[in-house]
């Protein structure tokens, strides 16, 4: 909550930058985690971020701060780069200018001289693990079961013990409701359970920050509501959670930041409370007026 | 049954002015007047229960004509075959496990084994060549499938054991310098079988190359990027995620290819080579016994692609684990399946419980 108190105005989060990325830059100078206490791991801060593909421009220099253990949820019509934005946060997409940090180390690139390098492979793999990731459309691995698609990653990417995997994999399935499919291909299965299989997945990592594509765009209605409790949890216990949704009354509920996105900018950010019932901008406005009444009627 | 008992409950149901079939058509209409109210005649009251009435699956007497007409007609071409003396079957039983037409036939597997083997292999490093990021790497790769695509694999196969005329010797060493760690005639290198492995395996290589390809090409990226997402490492995200995928497009294309190879490595009886093909050409020359020595090769062939294609089924139903919502039944388990619900009485077997 606290989050979106501080950042009312795009202008604050401008400010807010400029000391962020001279921290971050020092702190991946001197090759220094700041790993502080366990409530305040998660900080991202995205810093000017510019991405095109060919000659569209699809972020026009982002500039956005989640607290550690702060919920960000981003709207916007389709096709402003929400899902763009999310997946520079990862390096899916290498941005063309500007940067990201979480924790004070940026993402995808490291510092020398004065130019930021592209990391190795290896490290941005290693950085990924830190960084949960649910997709759109759940991608998940069709050939491998429930389990198995929960307990792939922490097995060849952490190193964990398969044993250790598994029965963390039987958890966090529990924990989305579906402990008793574990052995289930992902065709067998809903798209909600799909879905939630692919947040267990994300889970399993145990990671400082989750990126939610529209992660309840497959789910029926009665499902929503188990995967927001989840998720809720999940911002309890500290982990930061930026979320893309067209989903407002989801959105007002879970979000302690909301932010506005459209045709590659952040219109305007602020609590739930601020945004929905009071969006300064016009084109903030006229967005509601258009998406926000069906979905309270719910 | 407890079905039975509430039909009872509710004998209003059973009454005559209840349509015997409940469709949407039917009650469809009545619903807008009085049909909110409750279960009066004509409402749209709690559905008639049929539960205790048996289940009958759809006829096919079309099916059972068409399986008949082809029996008859499979029955014909067999009776024919058994009959007519000029197939000679006698002289084909003589040949059939002559320790000549083994040898061919061990020499014919042998061809087709390790040229199989080291086309896909290298099928497999030029798909993935193809697919890299170096444009130089993804050239190379090109070339070569134009090359050995687009020539007959009797002339590569001539080529390559004629190659001691074009390049007296072939040796290892520094290219551009003097330095040279080894040198062979290139007549004792190129026997008529490594010319026979190589033509096979390069032209087998380009052709599986792209088979690869078009296997890996049929990956969702979606699948790659979370993998990627999680941290899996590259290798991993290939033996792992990707390939198992591409098994499936792959498959069945490849065991064309290798099918084909098998009846394809008949070709090198024009390096006088003497697999199956060209041993019963040999045979019928000396004897003039043709046509049965060609149904012994033919025979054998049929054998070969038969024991491959029951491989091919239980590879392929390996790699369909999780691409389809429910595994397909081996032949075992159909028959099982068949005899449990067909040698019982059929009103028994389809009777609820
Ligand atoms: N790989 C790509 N190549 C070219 N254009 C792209 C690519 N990815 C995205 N775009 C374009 O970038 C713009 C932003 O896409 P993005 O997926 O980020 O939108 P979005 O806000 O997530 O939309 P939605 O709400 O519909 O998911 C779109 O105009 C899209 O067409
Ligand atoms: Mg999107």
């Amino acid at each position: 909550m606290s989050t979106a108190a501080a950042q009312t105005a795009t202008g604050t989060g401008q400010t807010a930058t400029v000391t962020g990325q001279t921290a971050a830059e020092s702190a991946a100078a001197a090759g220094v985690r700041t790993e502080a206490a366990a409530p305040t791991r998660g900080l991202v801060e995205i810093t000017k971020v510019r991405k095109s593909f060919g000659a569209t421009e699809v972020l026009k220099g982002i500039t956005l701060t989640v607290e550690p253990g702060g919920v960000a949820v981003i709207v916007g019509p389709s096709g402003s780069g929400k899902s763009t934005l999310l997946r520079t946060i990862n390096h899916l997409e290498k941005v063309d200018g500007g940067h990201i940090a979480i924790d004070g180390t940026l993402v995808g690139y490291e510092v020398r001289g004065r130019r930021l390098h592209e990391l190795r492979e290896k490290d941005i793999l290693k950085q990924r693990t830190e960084i949960g990731m649910v997709f759109q459309n759940f991608n998940l691995f069709p050939h491998l079961t429930a389990l198995e698609n929960v307990a792939e990653a922490p097995v060849v990417a952490q190193g964990r013990s398969k044993e250790e995997a598994r029965k963390r994999g039987l958890e966090l399935l529990d924990r989305v409701g579906l402990k008793d499919r574990a052995g289930a291909y992902p065709r067998q299965l809903s798209g909600g359970q799909q879905q939630r299989v692919a947040i267990a997945r994300a889970l399993a990592l145990n990671p400082k920050i989750l990126l939610f594509d529209e992660p309840t765009s497959a789910l029926d209605p009665e499902l929503v509501n188990e995967v927001l409790d989840v998720i809720r949890e999940l911002a309890k216990s500290g982990t930061t959670l930026i979320i893309v949704t067209h989903e407002m009354g989801f959105a007002r509920d879970v979000a302690d930041t909301v932010v506005f996105m459209d045709e590659g900018q952040i219109v305007e950010q602020g609590s739930p409370e601020q945004i929905f019932a009071n969006p300064q901008e016009p084109r903030t406005r006229s967005f509601f007026s258009k998406v926000l009444e069906p979905a309270f009627n719910i | 049954m407890s079905s039975a008992v509430s039909n009872q409950a509710r004998p209003a149901e059973a009454g005559p002015a209840r349509q015997p079939v409940p469709g949407p058509a039917s009650t469809g209409t009545g619903t807008s007047g009085a049909g909110a109210s409750g279960p009066g005649p004509g409402g749209r009251g709690p559905a008639t229960d049929y539960s205790g009435y048996p289940l009958v699956g759809s006829k096919h007497p079309w099916r059972w004509v068409g399986t008949a007409a082809v029996a008859l007609g499979v029955a014909a071409v067999a009776w024919s075959l058994a009959t007519n003396p000029r197939w000679e079957w006698g002289v084909v039983a003589q040949w059939f496990t002559a320790q000549s037409v083994v040898n061919g036939l061990l020499e014919t597997l042998k061809l087709t084994a390790i040229s199989g083997i080291l086309g896909f292999v290298l099928g497999f490093i030029l798909a993935l060549m193809r697919l890299s990021a170096s444009p130089l790497l993804v050239s190379v790769s090109w070339t070569f499938s134009w090359i050995f695509r687009s020539t007959p694999l009797l002339v590569q196969m001539l080529l390559w054991y004629n190659l001691g005329y074009l390049y007296e010797k072939i040796s290892l060493g520094i290219p551009f310098t003097d330095v040279r760690f080894f040198e062979v005639q290139t007549t004792t290198l190129i026997s008529q079988f490594a010319a026979a492995v190589l033509g096979l395996t390069l032209n087998q290589a380009a052709y599986s190359a792209e088979i690869i390809r078009g296997g890996i090409l049929s990956v969702d990226q979606g699948q790659l990027e979370a993998a990627a997402a999680l941290g899996i490492p590259a290798w991993r995200r290939s033996t792992r995620i990707v390939l198992p995928q591409a098994m499936r497009a792959i498959l069945p294309t490849a065991f064309n290819e290798i099918i084909g190879l098998v009846k394809g490595t008949s070709i090198v009886y024009v390096l006088a080579y003497s697999e199956l093909f060209y041993t019963v050409q040999v045979i019928y020359n000396r004897t003039q016994q043709v046509l049965p020595l060609l149904l012994v090769a033919t025979l054998w062939y049929v054998v070969i692609t038969s024991v491959l294609s029951v491989f091919q089924y239980y590879i392929e139903r390996h790699y369909s684990k999780g691409a389809v919502r429910t595994l397909p039944l081996t032949p075992l388990q159909k028959a099982r399946k068949f005899f449990a619900t067909h040698a019982v009485a059929p009103s028994r077997a389809r009777s609820p419980r």
